[in-house]
């Protein structure tokens, strides 16, 4: 931990004494990184990436710091052979927040920046689909703006100060003017307003479709549209496919059928009220996305809040837990995907089941564990459950993905459904900011447990799983070492489980937080899951975004499907693995 | 089975007992119904990974006959809405449900499909599917176990039971509009809220 925070505070006095023109050091308390000037940050991109090897750009957002006049776009740049961080911000006016894009330096971020268009209003010259990504175009305002109130507005901070008036229950409906969840602008007038819209993403492809003459023949384009209702979209996602006969000419994914406002609601929310909503997010793998929150809060928080070593061990434990889970689930949808139909899902499901039992015992819900706490998890392990995962780690879990390995892994259909298919290379994977399996299956060792440790996964015995060829095949393949290999950190940790507290402090409603910000990141089942979290000292946070693995995974989906043929979409999306809680938060 | 469906009152003779059933029509055509409700294939939210757990191994709701997912609303008789339903999505949802045959019922699973859930406050969430289908059996929580759905589902059961061919809405004369599909506007507009906009708009201007 103090290595970790040595190299963040080391590292941004040499990339300012580098690029003394371009940048000027974060002067703020609890800020960290460096501030770029507009003007010079596609230069400062592209020198970072290649003279200082920063390639690998995991999370840009945006900050709205009304009533300031300012507006500030944030970059979370690594080292793809490891390492810290190396955070840099630009600074905008509100009024008319426009900054270069860097999709030409880093393609990786191309859904990041339309997010924070979408949400935020933040202007990105230069990007090649300035399009809306979450909401629909059309939608009025920019949400996540500090100044935009949504229809159910009650106060711009929870606890509210009094849901029921004078002790009488009162529908938040009934304070607003339409009786439902929506607002119009002033300017809307419903009598001369006409659905004239159309489908922007049709637009965008028809183009593509006039052209028809190839060699004298005459073969028409087609543009087919998967979704939002498919049964191999693993939930609400669309895909606009344009087609050549069978062959994928192009690929446009449009998602948003599930965005809950997870960012807008965690600034309304105290900081504890959102541990329950990160459940939500990827609701297969709520043990880790409660990891990821509680330490960007601990890294927050300082000192106080070291979780002690058994509340250490248990965090560790059941998230090596989640990740077989969700291995196990993206196994059995994937050959759902590929046509062996619900079978093998109901082999991962029977494992997950006697995972969930286990979820059920510590926490109290089979799938919404709200588990973590800040400084250690809420409760101890109940009597037997020790015991339990142990007979899981040793006993059950081994054998049977032996026996997944071996009635699937040399199975002839799966293999010659996989090996070759939607194919990313090391260089593309990085450029796409692609994390977790996808980016190790490409051959890139990767792994946040290694790379940059957190937590205590620095003192278990466990092998980044890595696989070479980047198919859907080897993405499959890593899924499976990967179960071993966290069946193999369970071991160890449940050997080593110390006794002692699970918190290191008083359970507490609100948290004394000082004033700053943090990037807390983990390696989730999908790989890097981050969370970012400004702080203005008050009771919730002022900012709130989660970099979403499986969001920023689906930037490369195109790059995989171009050139397949159609059916093997189903089996590259299957092979990304997502899920749409966390795709459209 | 006869026990099931034998009408109460009528002495059948021992010797065709076995074989004969003296029922009225609303109960068989009941019967036949109750044991084959084909829920539709899709999921929206966290609940969905609930209802894939409902119909594996451990639970099995195929005990109840409702174990064929049809991905397509044409074939299916059953609507689970598991999950949040965003405004995004909500034109979607109400075209499939037009797509489906009669008989159909819609199952709200869980606080999200119900009231709009802990996302209620969310400017992109419906606060309840009840604005646009009619719901015929809500399931509160937050995801409701797979107890939970399986105990919904009986009471859908109950529910088609209770159905009688003379007064059902799908044998009536008159033909069934459909729910107007809402529009994606500056925010979700509702067709059938046009009169009503249009009158708070004018007042607005007035004041």
């Amino acid at each position: 931990m103090s290595e970790e925070l040595t190299a963040a505070k080391t590292q941004p006095v040499s990339v300012v004494e580098r690029y003394p023109d371009w940048v000027r050091p974060e002067e703020r308390d609890g800020y960290h990184g460096v501030i770029v000037e507009p003007e010079h940050l596609v230069a400062f991109a592209e020198s970072i990436r290649d003279e200082l090897g920063f390639d690998f750009l995991t999370s840009v957002t945006g900050v709205d710091y009304h009533p300031e006049d300012r507006m500030e776009v944030v970059y979370h740049a690594f080292q793809s052979t490891g390492g810290g961080i190396l955070e840099f911000k630009v600074q905008l006016p509100r009024a008319n927040p426009v900054v270069p894009s860097l999709v030409g330096i880093f393609p990786g971020a191309a859904f990041q920046e339309r997010e924070a268009w979408d949400l935020l209003g933040i202007r990105f010259e230069g990007h090649p689909n300035h399009k809306r990504i979450l909401m629909w175009e059309g939608f009025h305002g920019h949400p996540l703006r500090k100044d935009w109130k949504e229809p159910f507005f009650i106060q711009d901070q929870k606890p509210f100060d009094q849901r029921w008036p004078e002790g009488a229950f009162a529908y938040i409906e009934g304070a607003n003017a339409f009786n439902k969840n929506v607002q119009y602008p002033d300017e809307f007038d419903p009598a001369s307003w006409s659905d004239n819209g159309g489908d922007q993403v049709y637009k965008s492809t028809e183009e593509l479709s006039a052209e028809v003459d190839q060699e004298g023949i005459k073969t028409e384009r087609l543009v087919v549209n998967l979704g939002p209702q498919h049964p191999s979209t693993h939930g609400v996602f669309r895909m606009v496919v344009t087609l050549d006969g069978e062959e994928v000419l192009d690929l446009e994914p449009v998602m948003g059928y599930l965005h809950r406002n997870h960012e807008k609601i965690g600034e309304r929310n105290t900081y504890l009220m959102n541990i329950p909503f990160t459940d939500r997010l990827d609701y297969i793998c709520s043990m880790s996305n409660n990891f990821g929150y509680v330490l960007a809060v601990e890294k927050l928080l300082g000192k106080r809040y070291a979780p002690p070593e058994r509340a250490q061990y248990i965090r560790v434990i059941m998230a090596e837990l989640t990740r077989i889970v969700n291995h196990y689930m993206t196994v059995g949808f994937l050959l759902n995907d590929l046509g062996a139909y619900f079978t093998p899902t109901m082999y991962a499901l029977k494992e997950r089941e006697l995972i969930l039992d286990i979820f059920e015992a510590v926490s109290g819900s089979r799938m919404m564990c709200n588990y973590y706490r800040f400084g250690g998890v809420v409760r101890d392990l109940p009597e037997g459950v020790e015991e339990q995962i142990r007979r899981l780690a040793y006993e059950r879990l081994p054998r049977q993905i032996d026996e997944m390995d071996r009635y699937l892994t040399e199975n002839e259909i799966v293999r010659t459904r996989g090996e070759g298919v939607g194919v990313l290379t090391p260089e593309q994977a990085i450029a796409h900011s692609a994390v977790g399996p996808v980016l190790r299956a490409s051959g890139v060792p990767y792994d946040i447990r290694r790379a940059d440790p957190y937590s205590v996964y620095d003192r278990f015995d466990f092998d980044v799983a890595v696989r070479y060829h980047g198919d859907v095949y080897d993405r499959y393949l890593v899924r499976i070492d990967e179960i071993r290999q966290s069946i193999r950190i369970i071991q160890q940790a449940i050997d080593g489980l110390p006794d002692g507290d699970v918190m290191a402090t008083k359970p507490a409603y609100k948290l004394r937080m000082p004033e700053g910000e943090a990037y807390g990141r983990v390696e989730g089942p999908k790989g890097e899951l981050g969370f970012y979290l400004v702080s203005d000292g008050s009771d919730n946070p002022w900012r709130y975004h989660v970099r979403a693995p499986s969001f920023i995974n689906l930037t490369a989906l195109r790059q995989m499907c171009v050139g397949e043929k159609i059916a093997d979409i189903v089996a590259v999306l299957g092979s990304i693995d997502i899920i749409l809680g966390e795709v459209d938060r | 089975m006869p026990e099931e469906l034998n009408q109460e009152g009528y002495d059948i003779p021992p010797e065709a007992q076995d074989s004969v059933v003296i029922t009225t029509l609303d109960k068989i055509y009941n019967w036949g119904r109750r044991y084959s409700a084909w829920p539709m294939m899709f999921g929206l939210a966290c609940c969905a990974i609930e209802m894939i757990c409902t119909a594996a191994s451990r639970f099995d709701f195929a005990r109840f006959g409702m174990e064929v997912m049809r991905p397509s609303p044409r074939q299916s008789d059953v609507m689970i809405v598991s999950g949040t339903v965003t405004k995004k999505m909500a034109p979607l949802l109400v075209r499939l449900y037009n797509q489906m045959p009669e008989p159909k019922y819609v199952v709200s699973m869980g606080a999200c499909a119900g009231s709009g859930g802990p996302f209620k406050e969310g400017y992109n969430v419906v606060a309840g599917i009840d604005q646009f289908l009619p719901v015929d059996v809500y399931i509160p929580g937050c995801p409701p176990t797979p107890q939970a759905l399986l105990f919904g589902l009986m009471k859908l059961q109950e529910k088609m039971d209770n159905q009688s061919i003379k007064d059902v809405r799908w044998y009536s004369d008159e033909p069934d509009p459909g729910i107007p599909i809402p529009i994606l506007g500056p925010d979700l507009i509702d067709p059938r809220d046009f009169p009503e906009l249009m009158q708070i708009r004018e007042e607005g201007e007035e004041s």
